[in-house]
């Protein structure tokens, strides 16, 4: 069952990971006896070098792996026991960014965010309002007749995210959301994400490599080593980290 | 609402796809189009087979030949064991003088020679003209006639009803059978190109699945899709059926070859085959389309 949003309101964990295991078909041990809770409102850095398990935690979150052994407790859903035919509630609760944008080509800025909403089913006067809010809140209001090949490395990245916050989601997961992009713009996406996090009140894990970015922030860090979590930074207590 | 609008943005969608992968579409209209040709080809054989069936079977009639000295009680028993017998639809009675009488009408030149036959000189046999309601089982029947006391001989045109009846069955099966098998190759050719379509799209589907569209939503533009190009492809076998089916009548003059073969009218067999084209046009994609969807969208 699905909780009401003030049931999530009221309990502050939005995540809740109990001893999750994750070993994929071929044999290889992605994730392995991690603990991790994060509430409400928090924005946390998962950092890692490669093949720590960051991208494997994520995937889990949104569903698009399973665990293999353990409970992850999303929003009240228990999503490792989520059928198919339901995970498209599950994502409903969140919206995902990528390093790679993800946009649709053929669609304008305008018609890519709103297209997030059509395929849920919104009707066009709710669609109208809330994408163009969006794209105020992204700084992209006035480029939203303009298709994403005539757009900069970072403001398909804004659209992006427009899109995966545009019918405000309690979670924002982002896949190393900066990995395209230079410093200046990927702090500019950092503040638009520490913009929405503030406003919004959503919750956002983002997954990076950037030792800068994860610094500058000064949120809550956790890093993954071999598919074990080693250490969890609260907010402002991050100095640095070896990957 | 929600699910007349999740409906109307799938047609739409389906829409934007058959223009968007036009030579796709294109491709499988072609082969819709010219199954449902031959299809509609084949239901208007069946029908005309049928018909002309049916007229041979009106006129098919057993003939019972009484012995000549067959009397009123032998009559009366005649009539009491075919009234029992389940496939005779009606029977008539004449005498051999009202046999005469018709022989003398129908042939001039041993009209008198005929009429000099009087009573007891009459050569000829009282008969019983009957008809039967199921014409396959008239060697049965005809048979069963003849065990009845007093009858002389049966005649029902023997082998022949039997043989036309037996051709124009198997043409009408045969024209199902390849039916049949052109609407398999259909739905593998549609499955086909939903699936092209499918894999075109990708990205979109993708991206549908990460912000929370529903299976249905995901899935119903291309089983739209396939009803869409099941009714384009329809199109042109309606047009044929109707302009074409009407020309043939009248060329023909409404007989195939003989008076003897009466084609069907046009009206309303135009459009009850129209409206079968149509049907199966949309089944074909419909069915095609979903085993596409089935098979490819992983959700």
């Amino acid at each position: 069952m699905f909780v009401l949003e003030k049931d999530i309101e009221r309990k502050k964990e939005i995540i809740n990971m109990k001893n999750v295991y994750k070993t994929y078909p071929n044999g290889v041990g992605a994730l392995f006896d991690l603990n991790l809770s994060v509430y409400l409102g928090e924005f946390v850095f998962i950092i890692g070098g490669s093949g720590s398990g960051k991208s494997t935690l994520i995937k889990m979150l949104y569903r698009e792996e399973r665990p293999t052994r353990g409970e992850i407790i999303l929003g009240g859903v228990n999503v490792g026991k989520l059928r198919n035919s339901k995970v498209y509630k599950l994502r409903r609760l969140i919206g995902v960014v990528f390093q790679d944008y993800k946009l649709l080509p053929k669609l304008t800025v305008y018609e890519n965010v709103a297209f997030a909403l059509d395929v849920t089913g919104v009707d066009s006067k709710t669609i109208r309002k809330k994408v163009i809010d969006v794209l105020d809140k992204v700084g992209l209001k006035h480029k939203a007749k303009e298709y994403p090949d005539t757009l900069s490395g970072g403001e398909q990245q804004r659209v992006a995210i427009a899109r995966a916050v545009v019918n405000h989601p309690k979670i924002l997961i982002c896949d190393e959301p900066t990995g395209n992009l230079d410093p200046k713009i990927s702090m500019e996406i950092m503040e638009i994400l520490d913009k929405i996090n503030k406003e919004y009140k959503t919750t956002i894990l983002m997954v990076t490599h950037d030792i800068d970015i994860v610094k500058k922030m000064k949120k809550r860090v956790i890093v993954l080593k071999e598919g074990r979590m080693i250490k969890d930074y609260k907010e402002g207590k991050f100095v640095d980290e070896k990957l | 609402m929600k699910s007349c609008r999740t409906i109307f943005r799938s047609l739409r969608d389906a829409l934007k796809s058959v223009v968007r992968n036009f030579s796709l579409s294109l491709a499988s209209v072609t082969c819709i189009t010219i199954t449902l040709v031959i299809i509609a080809s084949a239901i208007l054989i069946s029908d005309n087979v049928k018909n002309f069936t049916r007229e041979i079977e009106r006129d098919v009639t057993v003939v019972a030949f009484l012995d000549s000295e067959a009397d009123e009680t032998v009559r009366e028993n005649f009539e009491l064991s075919i009234k029992k017998n389940t496939n005779i639809e009606t029977f008539t009675f004449k005498s051999k003088e009202e046999v005469k009488e018709d022989m003398i009408k129908e042939n001039e030149t041993f009209s008198k020679v005929i009429s000099s036959w009087d009573k007891d000189s009459n050569p000829l046999m009282d008969t019983y003209t009957i008809k039967v309601h199921d014409v396959d089982k008239i060697a049965d029947t005809a048979s069963q006639i003849k065990s009845i006391a007093g009858v002389n001989s049966v005649q029902y045109g023997e082998g022949l009803v039997e043989k036309l009846v037996g051709v124009f069955d198997a043409v009408e099966k045969i024209t199902f059978i390849a039916a049949g098998a052109l609407i398999v190759v259909t739905i593998f050719l549609i499955i086909n190109t939903i699936k092209l379509t499918i894999f075109s799209r990708k990205r979109e589907i993708g991206i549908m699945r990460l912000v929370g569209a529903s299976n249905g939503r995901i899935k119903l533009p291309f089983v739209i899709e396939g009803i869409i190009l099941g009714m384009i492809g329809s199109i042109v076998p309606i047009l044929a059926v109707i302009f074409g089916y009407s020309t043939l009548y009248d060329y023909f003059g409404g007989v195939l070859f003989s008076p003897v073969i009466k084609l069907v009218k046009p009206m309303p067999s135009v459009v009850n085959t129209s409206l079968i084209i149509l049907v199966i046009g949309m089944l074909v994609g419909m069915i095609g389309s979903a085993r596409a969807v089935r098979k490819y969208v992983k959700v």
